[in-house]
Order: C-alpha cells, then sequence, then structure tokens
C-alpha cells in the first residue's frame, strides 16, 4: 500500500450549520477532525442525514463551512472556490453534460487542462475500460441507463489529477456482480497511483471492501474512525457497535456486580457470571465504576450449545453456509450466528454462551465503550 | 389509440379540421383581402374569386395613398420599422438583464428574494392604463417621452417579468450538480453560467425570448400614449388606415400580413429550438 503517514487531507473543528439566522438552525457536521493521509483510502459511512455528504461538499466547495478549517496539500482551501482546490468528484446524481457524448464528458476535464489529443484519447479509453463502458463511449448520457451513468459520472473524475478523489455513493446504482468486481478495480487504481480518496457510502460491505480507514457518522458527529477489525473487535460506542456488522451486534440493559466476581444480570434474563481474573485489572476497575451498564455480544461470537444459559429457538435459518439463530432473551431476540447447521427446531430450550473475550460492555448512559473482549476500550 | 376505427379516425379528422377551419379562416380571409381593392372587399356577397391587385402593399411601401379623397401620406414603413427596433432591442436588453437575474432567482437564496421575484411579476398584474398617466409625465420631466429609450425602458414591463419567470423555471430544472461537476474541473462560476447554465436552458430562453417578442410587438397603449407619429410602432401606425374617405380595408389586410410576417418568421426559427429542447429533455436525468 502506498499510504504514508504525511496528512494530505486535514479537517479541524468543522461545522456546518444550514440556516444559521433562522429560528432553525440545522448542525448537519459539528466539530468534525479528520485526518486523511497522502494515498489514503477513507470511506464516509452512515445512515442518510448523518453529515456524510455536507461533509464531502464542504471539501469539495459547494457548501461553506461555517466553522473551522481545511487544509489540503499544505494549502488552507476552506474558503477557495471549488475550481482552485484541486479535488476532483464523482457526483451521487451522476450529473453529465447532456450535449456531450460519454466519451467527451469524460475527455472534458482534461481537455480544459490543456493535454494533448492523443494523451486524452488514451486516459479516456483507459478510464472506460477500467468501468467497462468502452462500447457506450460515443452515446449520449440520456440514452444510457442509469448504472452506465454512473460509470461514466466515476470515469469522468477519476480521469483527471487531482490531490483529492471525492466520490459520493460512487457505486449506488450498479448491481452487485458489477459492484464486486468495480470495487476491486477500483481499489487497485487508486492505490497503484496513490490516489488520496474519500468516498461516501451508506453500504458497510462496500466502505469495508475499499477503504483501508472507515469513518462512521451519525448526527452529524464523527463516531469513530478506524480501520475495519477496530471498528468491528473495538467500537467507541453503542452507535458504532450496533451500526457496524451484520447482522448488528446483540445489546442488553444489565445490572453490575463486581467482587470476587463479575455478574450482569439482565432483568428478566441471564445472569453473565465470569471469574474477576477473566478481566483484566484495567476493565475490572472501568467496570466497578457503574452500577449499569450496556452489554453487548456479537452473532457470531455466541456459543451455541454449551454454557448455562439457555433460551427458546424462536427461529432457525440456514442461509446455505450459515446458520442465523433467533432466540428469545429477555423478552428481545438474540440473534447467534454457526457456520454449519444447528439442529434445533422452534419453540425448543437451546443452551448459549458467551466468553468474557467476546463481551463488549458500554455505559448505560453516554453508551461510550468500557470495555471489550475483557481489555478496557 | 390503436383500436381506433375507421369512424372514429373519419370523426377525429372532421372535428380537427372544423377547429382549423375556425382559427384560420379569418387569418386566410385577410391574407386573401390583402390582395383586393375596397370596393372587391366590401362586395355583397363576397366572393373568394377575385383579380388579385398589389396596389395595397404597393402603397404600404411607398408610402402614397390614393384615395376618393385624395392622396394621403403613410409611415407605414417606418411604423414596420419602429416595431422591429423596439421590439427587438427591448427582448434584446431584456434577455441581458433577465436571463442573469432569472439565474440568481434559480439559484441562490438571498433576502427578500422572493418578494423581488414576485414584485417584477407583479408588473404583469395592473392594467398599463393605471402607469401609463404618471409616467407619462415623469417622462415629460425627465425628457424621455417620445423617445425610443423611453419606450425601451417602458417594454422592460412587458418582457422583463415574462423572460425571468420562464427562464428561472428552466434553470431550476437543471440540476445543480452538473454546474458543480464544471466548477471543480476548474472552471469558474462565469464560465460555468455561460458553458453549461445558458446552453441547457436554452430552450427556455428561446420561447422566453419569443413570447417577450410577440407581447412586445402587439403592445399598443404604451406606444399610443408615449410617442409621437414618427416612434410609434404598426399597431398604432394602423390607426391612420381609418381615413376621412372611409375605412381602407386592403390596405389595412395588407398591413397586418407584413406586421405578422416577422413574428411568423421568428416563431417558425425559435421552434427548432423549442422541439430540440423536448427530444433533448431530461437534463434532470
Amino acid at each position: 500500500m502506498s499510504t504514508t503517514n504525511e496528512a494530505a487531507l486535514s479537517l479541524a473543528g468543522v461545522d456546518k450549520i444550514y440556516a444559521l439566522n433562522s429560528r432553525k438552525p440545522v448542525h448537519a457536521v459539528q466539530a468534525l477532525d479528520l485526518d486523511v493521509r497522502k494515498g489514503e483510502i477513507v470511506a464516509l459511512l452512515g445512515s442518510s442525514g448523518c453529515g456524510k455528504t455536507s461533509t464531502l461538499r464542504m471539501i469539495a466547495g459547494f457548501e461553506s463551512v461555517t466553522r473551522g478549517s481545511i487544509t489540503l496539500a499544505g494549502r488552507r482551501i476552506e474558503t477557495l472556490a471549488p475550481a482552485r482546490r484541486g479535488v476532483a468528484m464523482a457526483f451521487e446524481g451522476y450529473s453529465l453534460y447532456p450535449p456531450l457524448t460519454v466519451r467527451d464528458n469524460i475527455a472534458f476535464a482534461l481537455k480544459s487542462a490543456r493535454i494533448n489529443a492523443t494523451e486524452v484519447d488514451k486516459a479516456v479509453k483507459e478510464m472506460a475500460a477500467l468501468v467497462e463502458i468502452e462500447s457506450i463511449l460515443d452515446r449520449y448520457p440520456t440514452s444510457i441507463s442509469g448504472g452506465q451513468q454512473q460509470r461514466a459520472s466515476l470515469a469522468r473524475a477519476l480521469v483527471r489529477p487531482a490531490d483529492l478523489y471525492l466520490l459520493d455513493e460512487p457505486m449506488g446504482q450498479l448491481e452487485p456482480r458489477l459492484r464486486a468486481l468495480l470495487r476491486g478495480r477500483l481499489k487497485r487504481l487508486l492505490n497503484e497511483r496513490g490516489m488520496t480518496s474519500i468516498f461516501v457510502t451508506h453500504d458497510q460491505t462496500e466502505a469495508n471492501a475499499l477503504a483501508d480507514r472507515v469513518a462512521v457518522m451519525e448526527g452529524g458527529v464523527l463516531q469513530q474512525m478506524a480501520n475495519q477489525t477496530e471498528l468491528k473487535e473495538r467500537p467507541a460506542n453503542l452507535y458504532v457497535a450496533t451500526f457496524i456488522g451484520e447482522p448488528p451486534m446483540n445489546v442488553f440493559d444489565a445490572k453490575v456486580e463486581i467482587g470476587e466476581r463479575v455478574r450482569f444480570i439482565v432483568k428478566d434474563g441471564p445472569a453473565l457470571d465470569f471469574s474477576a481474573t477473566a478481566f483484566s485489572q484495567a476493565a475490572r476497575v472501568a467496570i466497578a465504576r457503574r452500577a449499569r451498564a450496556v452489554i453487548g455480544v456479537r452473532p457470531h461470537d455466541i456459543r451455541l450449545g454449551a454454557g448455562d444459559n439457555a433460551a427458546k429457538v424462536v427461529s432457525n435459518q440456514w442461509l446455505g453456509d450459515q446458520s442465523h439463530l433467533a432466540l428469545d432473551v429477555a423478552g428481545k431476540l438474540m440473534v447467534a450466528v454457526a457456520f454449519d447447521q444447528v439442529n434445533a427446531s422452534r419453540g425448543e430450550i437451546m443452551r448459549y454462551e458467551v466468553s468474557s473475550t467476546k463481551l463488549h460492555v458500554f455505559d448505560a448512559d453516554s453508551g461510550e465503550a468500557v470495555s471489550h473482549g475483557a481489555e478496557a476500550a | 389509440m390503436e383500436h381506433t376505427s375507421p369512424f372514429e379516425r373519419i370523426i377525429r379528422g372532421v372535428l380537427i379540421a372544423a377547429v382549423l377551419l375556425f382559427f384560420l379562416f379569418p387569418i386566410l380571409w385577410i391574407f386573401l383581402m390583402s390582395f383586393q381593392t375596397n370596393e372587391q372587399v366590401l362586395r355583397i356577397p363576397p366572393s373568394l374569386f377575385f383579380s388579385p391587385t398589389t396596389i395595397n402593399y404597393t402603397s404600404l411601401v411607398t408610402g402614397k395613398l390614393q384615395t376618393a379623397a385624395g392622396s394621403l401620406d403613410l409611415a407605414f414603413m417606418r411604423n414596420l420599422g419602429n416595431s422591429v427596433l423596439l421590439s427587438s432591442v427591448s427582448v434584446a436588453l431584456a434577455l441581458v438583464l433577465g436571463v442573469p437575474a432569472a439565474y440568481a432567482f434559480a439559484r441562490f437564496k438571498f433576502p427578500l428574494s422572493e418578494d423581488i421575484a414576485f414584485t417584477l411579476l407583479s408588473f404583469r398584474f395592473a392594467p398599463p392604463l393605471l402607469v401609463l398617466l404618471p409616467l407619462s409625465l415623469y417622462f415629460q420631466a425627465i425628457g424621455l417621452d417620445d423617445t425610443y429609450i423611453g419606450l425601451i425602458w417602458v417594454y422592460q414591463l412587458i418582457a422583463l417579468p415574462l423572460i425571468l419567470w420562464i427562464v428561472r423555471g428552466y434553470f431550476e430544472d437543471i440540476s445543480p450538480d452538473i454546474e458543480y461537476a464544471y466548477r471543480i474541473a476548474g472552471h469558474s462560476w462565469l464560465q460555468t453560467f455561460t458553458r453549461i447554465a445558458i446552453p441547457l436552458a436554452r430552450p427556455g430562453i428561446a420561447a422566453a425570448g419569443l413570447l417577450a417578442f410577440i407581447f412586445c410587438w402587439n403592445n399598443f397603449v404604451f406606444a399610443l400614449i408615449l410617442a409621437s407619429a414618427d416612434k410609434q410602432p404598426v399597431t398604432v401606425g394602423a390607426l391612420a388606415f381609418v381615413t376621412a374617405s372611409g375605412i381602407q380595408y386592403g390596405q389595412i389586410a395588407a398591413a397586418i400580413v407584413l406586421s405578422v410576417t416577422p413574428t411568423l418568421a421568428l416563431a417558425l426559427f425559435a421552434q427548432r429550438y423549442l422541439v430540440e429542447g423536448l427530444s433533448l429533455g431530461a437534463v434532470k436525468g
């Protein structure tokens, strides 16, 4: 990988407030600090309205920055015109120029940079091959499908040299097979050329597959920015824990009792009982500060058919390569994943076990992580 | 629509023909009248058959009208020239001012933007006679009465709101992201406006310009009150055909044919853009 530790893009204390002077200002992005290293691919992941697209548009220059600074390749850019920021962007709505052919649309950015015709032609062909649109280069945007328009728009953004590439839902309209194929090619292209890029997506598979690091946003706040493993194993808070992962993490409110043993008692549900030595000193101290906590366990971390706890099976689905079992725990559904077929029918009582090394503990009020797998967060 | 019986098709054809006849017959009749003398026009019963004469056109072009009471001078060609001048300069000015304004109203939210846009539209609500008296007094005071500049200025009341509101709608239909894509590729705001926004809105601009031209061309009261004979357009100049020796129907018909021609030609020319705009369509993607 061609990433270095040099920061290519740096957002510091960036706020975006829409309708600032009205009675109902909307705080779309709050105190955002974000560093992207040179050559790094970062995904902005979040649900609709989480502020990810606002962030992208502020970097591009289509939205003003209410507070804070944006630095790209050593230059402060937050007040520059979009044309002078040195960024390329692929738009979610494609935004191809209707009077131009697909070829001219892609070549457009290069032509205005005064590069000679053979070079332009070569670059356009190469990019068209990458996104598989060679056959429609001479057609007009209105005569091709949404997926083709999206690929043309992607090619137009990537063909141009820039300090930073911004991709807004770059593959939202593509069929799954093509999406998986393009993800691989796109990742190789970005890595080979060391193209620093940020892409916005609401699809965590895409974020995980394409990005070096993922920034999870919610309610205008950056929840956590980390690589995929860390997001799964050490989520910073309850939001990230339940947002990342499929099926989502099972979480329960629990009363904490700590002494010789560490016990988490779920109301009308199981009591998870661990030896105190199963937790590190720091984790024990952090947990002991709380009388209540939210405990969580990922579906594939639940061991079925063993342990002291038991619950009624609500459903048992075999997906061909894994089983999804829904168990009735404390009046909620707890989903467990096993990678072989589980012999259990509806209504049956199933034993299960949660190891201390797989347990996540969060603060009951703030949702901040307290410990992950027996280590303090 | 595919399963229409021959009977239905015949009925539809007859009805369409009836509608066309109803609307087009007066125009055809005026066209025929323009080739007849006053006596032929006033013949009872009227007839479609006559020996055509070009006397009406020649008298209009030469400016000499021979009537029973003697020879009259006609300023028709000058009126026609005035109409062309007033309408085209007014529409050109309204386009120069209105298209950027329409873009601003479509793209930017600024304090009172809606109120300003609505105020401009409201110029179309008030009857012109309401403003004409004070306007003519003001114009006399500042020396603008009976000038082309004064008339063109007043014609903005007709042309500007039309262009502003029609073109604004077209700009709003263009996805802002298309312009962003152009700007981020290293182009200024002004380049984006002239090379992306205006070409994409061209059908709308053509339609608005055409409509504004027709409205200006057909205006009567502004020029009647604010201009003297040598600055008046054809609409006012046609009054001269009501002479002491009677109404010159043949000349009126010829004058109508001549004065409709420029707008008709313009409409046929702009039609290309209108059709292009419809078939290109789907700017929204």
